[in-house]
């Protein structure tokens, strides 16, 4: 059907920065490569400077949004800022950060004894502008202190990511609720193994924008994102390869451009 | 003006130490012993043991012999040095000018300093006295000349302070011995019948000098007064240090929040001016009613920069207790070090980003305590417990700094501080840095910090179980990627291998489990050991 694929790909692409027009010279576009989970955002852009709030139940599920929140870190640690993660005790692995190719060192581990510290920690790492990221595991965070967080990031235009468990589901002030939770992996080609790791990526709720569900992998350089399948569908995209998952995903990427520009 | 010297003469300077150090020991006789040549031999001994016939150079052996009881200690080498330091040191109090006389001695140049104290008897008593309650067994004598007063020290006992001009008097009924001579020289003196100085102190020096050598010509000379002698002064440490006194006791946080910045001011201005920072600093405020309250801060790096250790204190004047006020604020600097403020310009031009998070890191360290921040680099392990080791969080900067540009990270590392080289060579450190990839394999985004046990049905040897049960869920596995073995490092403890296999179970959720050892019908020992994104 197709007479060269990454002819066509290319073609796609342009077509793409056509009609994004100068703001494609603005990489704030498809800042982490998330195509269509970016685009639920207000403006079509994944809210930096904001407070992010990631809930998840048990051990898999928090590694599963370890996995998808260092996918995110490692395109917004650019230009050797670090990030700050706070926690009560280290139970990220940071061999792990290789992976989504961070440097180990350059994440700051904070252990705090008490959630309020973890708080106060958090408020002053968010007021400080030399900071990409600060990642905060705290299990019970009331409104008024996630507005305060709210508050230093508006100023500072940090990030502000607040990892909490399931369990605890009072409303914080925040741009967007996160649930994360694992998919089997993505293997192209149907190869044998676990494959890449991929995540059902659940924005429960985000503040003037529209909410989804989307499947997201994580391919050595970046994200690969497919809309939710419905329970019942089959699932067919094992069986496709690399560039026309790309294909695909920018195919997708593209009608999307055209709906937002059209209705704007 | 005279000079005017004090000699020192601490008869069991190391085991009045012991004792004092160890006020429970007991009144035995105390010895402290030291192998020499396969022997252990006394090197020191207390005034009981001395009383019991022990001396210096007797073998432990034979002292024990003549009396069971004796309490032998090992001799700490260089103790009576770092004692001596440290007693001259607290002798400062009395003249600016103290050296100290190996292996149990001290000089102190008085010259001028008497009169504070009322007078040379006054100031010598008070000396002898002070240092005899701390326990020390001390003899001292004044004199114009070093060697008169060391002389005296020793081997008088009757009047202690000698006026100027009496030294030939006061050394006259003395034995050789207390001219400072050594043994060779003594040896040949007894020989020839002189016991006391007054035997030959008549004699034409040039006659002295003939029979008994330059050198005992120097030291008769140096008692007398003939020839002079110096003291290599101890010195001490400059002492970074403001106080401020208010007329009326201070209660309020605000207050105290002036005084800290008035005395971080000047204190500030000091360093800088010196191109010194301060590492950590004590804020010491005494109350009306006799009781003492501090606060300290430590910062990341060196820094003179008073609002910023106004800000570190802040945190913590909610914890001082004014009670009924303070009138007292002393500030010290109790570690200061070389700012490198100037350079870290020119290794980024973020600097100013970089210093508000070594900031930042300062605040946060000095409220929740420092050890608590930290950052992991990848160490040249496989086993996974011992693949990541802490980086203190005090290198921030240097790190950070580096970064981008492959020279400058080079010349850094080159140029790392001492406390940088203990980490390890940085040669090795930088062709660690270009060998990144060594870990190239997948490791779990969460791991355990000990694995647990689980259990598992495991179809054929060298393969992946079929399922797995943990915390009393039962996983099916879908999909698996493996065995990884990793093997112990052998020099660091031993044990068996793991062979590591990355699972997923039907619900997609993925785990890293491991076979301890190799496969055994029935026996194999399974973990799990983390959990993947």
């Amino acid at each position: 059907m197709l007479t060269n694929k990454a002819e066509v790909i290319k073609r796609l692409q342009q077509d793409i920065l056509h009609l994004q027009g100068f703001k494609s010279k603005n990489s704030e576009e498809n800042l982490l490569g998330l195509g269509p989970v970016e685009a639920a955002f207000p403006n079509g852009i994944f809210a930096t400077g904001a407070i992010h709030e990631f809930v998840s139940d048990g051990s898999e599920e928090t590694a599963a949004t370890f996995g998808f929140v260092s996918g995110v870190l490692s395109r917004l640690m650019t230009d050797a800022r670090p990030c700050i993660w706070v926690c009560p005790s280290r139970s990220l692995f940071p061999l792990a950060l290789k992976k989504f190719n961070i440097e180990p060192e350059k994440i700051i581990f904070i252990e705090t004894a008490t959630d309020a510290e973890s708080l106060w920690v958090m408020e002053e790492a968010l007021k400080c502008d030399g900071i990409a990221v600060v990642v905060g595991e705290i299990s019970r965070v009331s409104f008024s202190q996630s507005r305060r967080l709210q508050l230093a990031v508006e100023k500072s235009k940090v990030t502000g990511m607040l990892l909490r468990s399931f369990k605890a589901q009072n409303i914080i002030a925040g741009i967007a609720k996160w649930h994360i939770s694992p998919l089997p992996g993505l293997s192209p080609d149907g190869f044998p193994g676990v494959g890449f790791p991929q995540w059902k990526v659940d924005l429960v709720k985000v503040r003037n924008g529209k909410p989804g569900c989307w499947k997201v992998a994580w391919m050595r350089e970046g994200f690969v994102v497919q809309e939710m399948v419905q329970a019942g569908e089959k699932i067919e995209l094992i069986s496709m390869n690399n560039e026309e998952l790309e294909e695909r995903a920018i195919k997708k990427e593209l009608e999307q451009e055209k709906v937002r520009y059209k209705v704007s | 003006m005279a000079k005017r010297y004090i000699a020192i003469w601490f008869r069991h300077l190391l085991t009045d130490w012991y004792v004092r150090k160890h006020p429970d020991c007991g009144d035995s006789p105390l010895v402290f012993s030291s192998n020499q040549r396969g022997r252990q031999l006394i090197v020191a001994t207390s005034k009981k043991a001395e009383n019991t016939g022990i001396y210096k150079g007797m073998a432990v052996a034979d002292a024990r012999a003549l009396f069971p009881d004796l309490t032998v200690v090992a001799y700490p080498p260089d103790q009576e040095l770092n004692l001596l330091s440290a007693l001259g040191q607290w002798c400062i109090r009395y003249s600016p000018v103290v050296a100290i006389d190996p292996p149990d001695g001290l000089f102190i140049d008085a010259s001028g300093c008497a009169h504070l104290w009322g007078g040379e008897q006054n100031y010598l008593t008070e000396i002898l006295l002070k240092l005899k309650a701390y326990g020390y067994d001390v003899r001292g004598a004044m004199a114009d000349t070093i060697g008169t007063a060391w002389a005296v020290s020793r081997y008088s006992s009757d009047t202690m302070i000698i006026t100027g001009g009496l030294e030939r008097k006061a050394l006259r009924p003395l034995p050789p011995a207390a001219l400072r001579l050594d043994d060779a020289l003594l040896t040949k003196l007894q020989q020839l019948g002189f016991h006391r100085i007054e035997d030959f102190i008549h004699l034409p020096l040039n006659a002295l000098k003939r029979r008994f050598g330059q050198g005992f010509i120097l030291r008769l000379k140096q008692a007398l007064g003939a020839e002079r002698e110096d003291i290599i002064p101890i010195g001490v440490a400059p002492v970074y240090e403001e106080r401020l006194s208010s007329l009326d006791p201070i209660k309020t946080a605000k207050a105290i929040t002036i005084a800290l910045t008035k005395l971080l001011e000047v204190m500030c201005l000091k360093l800088q001016q010196e191109g010194k920072g301060i590492r950590t600093a004590t804020l010491v405020c005494y109350r009306i009613d006799d009781q003492v309250v501090q606060l300290t801060i430590g910062t990341n790096g060196a820094s003179n920069n008073s609002s910023h250790l106004l800000k570190l204190f802040e945190l913590k004047i909610p914890s001082l207790a004014p009670g009924p006020g303070i009138d007292l604020f002393i500030l010290q600097a109790s570690l200061v070090e070389d700012v490198v403020a100037a350079q870290e310009k020119i290794w980024s031009a973020k600097g100013s980003a970089d210093n508000n998070i070594t900031k930042l890191l300062d605040r946060i360290e000095s409220k929740i305590g420092a050890g608590n921040v930290k950052r992991y680099q990848v160490v040249e392990h496989y086993w996974p417990e011992l693949s990541v080791q802490v980086m203190r969080g005090g290198n921030l900067s240097v790190k950070m700094m580096s970064e981008g540009n492959p020279l400058v990270k080079v010349m850094r590392e080159g140029n790392l501080t001492v406390k940088m080289m203990s980490e390890g060579n940085p040669l090795v450190k930088v062709m660690r840095e270009g060998n990144h990839q060594q870990v190239s394999t997948p490791r779990p985004e969460k791991l355990l910090p000990a694995p647990l046990p689980i259990e598992v049905t495991a179809p054929i040897p060298d393969y992946p179980p079929m399922l797995f049960r943990f915390l009393g869920r039962l996983h099916e596995i879908k999909k698996a990627d493996g065995p990884e073995r990793i093997e112990r490092e052998w020099w660091v403890d031993d044990g068996e291998h793991r062979d590591y296999y990355i699972v997923e179970d039907t619900a997609g959720r993925r785990y890293w489990i491991f076979r301890l050892g190799h496969y055994a019908v029935d026996k194999s020992q399974w973990f799990i050991h983390g959990f993947f994104a």
